[in-house]
């Protein structure tokens, strides 16, 4: 029970770290899932390279703390500014309709 | 339960019950992939003036049990008139 809430812990300093992090199945270079792999592609078309990137599948504990953590029930979670974004989807809808260029930009980023 | 086996027919029915979804399509993707897999479309009038993080929520709420049977799960939400707009 300690462990889980001192994740929860670290979970809260590890999406604030960094103006983009991911949790990924798998890893930008090598992702392994379709998912993820749609995500790292998105980023990567608005020139988002520089992103901290967490492997779920290194590590069960943080695979199920994500979860929790963001009260979302999968993997891909996208974070910008350590607020949570959302997942594949999301992340999709906002490139599509170009939310994405928009919140980008709130991170001092251009695409 | 654990044997629970979540079909199409079942996640509509439980969109258009919690949701009041007046359009639904389920899209069974389980061939594609490894395990249970979905894709849906959800057309509410609860939709409206809420920003898509917060529809997703109330989608994966609705579907909180099924969603542990899942696999893969794909979901674009629209409000009625987002939906009239995509069709013409």
């Amino acid at each position: 029970l300690c462990a889980a809430s001192d994740l929860q812990k670290d979970l809260g300093e590890m999406v604030k770290k960094d103006k983009v992090v991911v949790f990924m199945k798998g890893t930008p270079a090598q992702p392994m899932c379709g998912f993820s792999n749609a995500v790292v592609q998105i980023l990567r078309m608005h020139g988002v390279d520089n992103y901290a990137a967490y492997n779920v599948l290194d590590d069960q504990d943080l695979r199920q703390g994500v979860k929790v953590f963001s009260n979302w029930p999968t993997v891909p979670q996208v974070y910008f500014n350590g607020e949570f974004v959302g997942g594949c989807d999301i992340l999709l809808q906002m490139h599509q309709n170009g939310d994405l260029v928009d919140e980008l930009k709130k991170l001092g980023i251009r695409s | 339960p654990a044997d629970m086996a979540v079909t199409s027919d079942h996640i509509r029915d439980r969109l258009i019950q919690e949701l009041g979804a007046v359009h639904v399509v389920v899209e069974d993707t389980s061939p594609n992939r490894c395990a249970a897999s979905f894709k849906v479309l959800v057309v509410s009038p609860q939709f409206e003036g809420k920003p898509l993080l917060q529809r997703h929520r109330m989608v994966n709420t609705c579907l909180a049990e099924e969603l542990k049977e899942i696999h893969a799960f794909e979901q674009k939400t629209l409000t009625p008139e987002q939906w009239e707009k995509q069709k013409s």
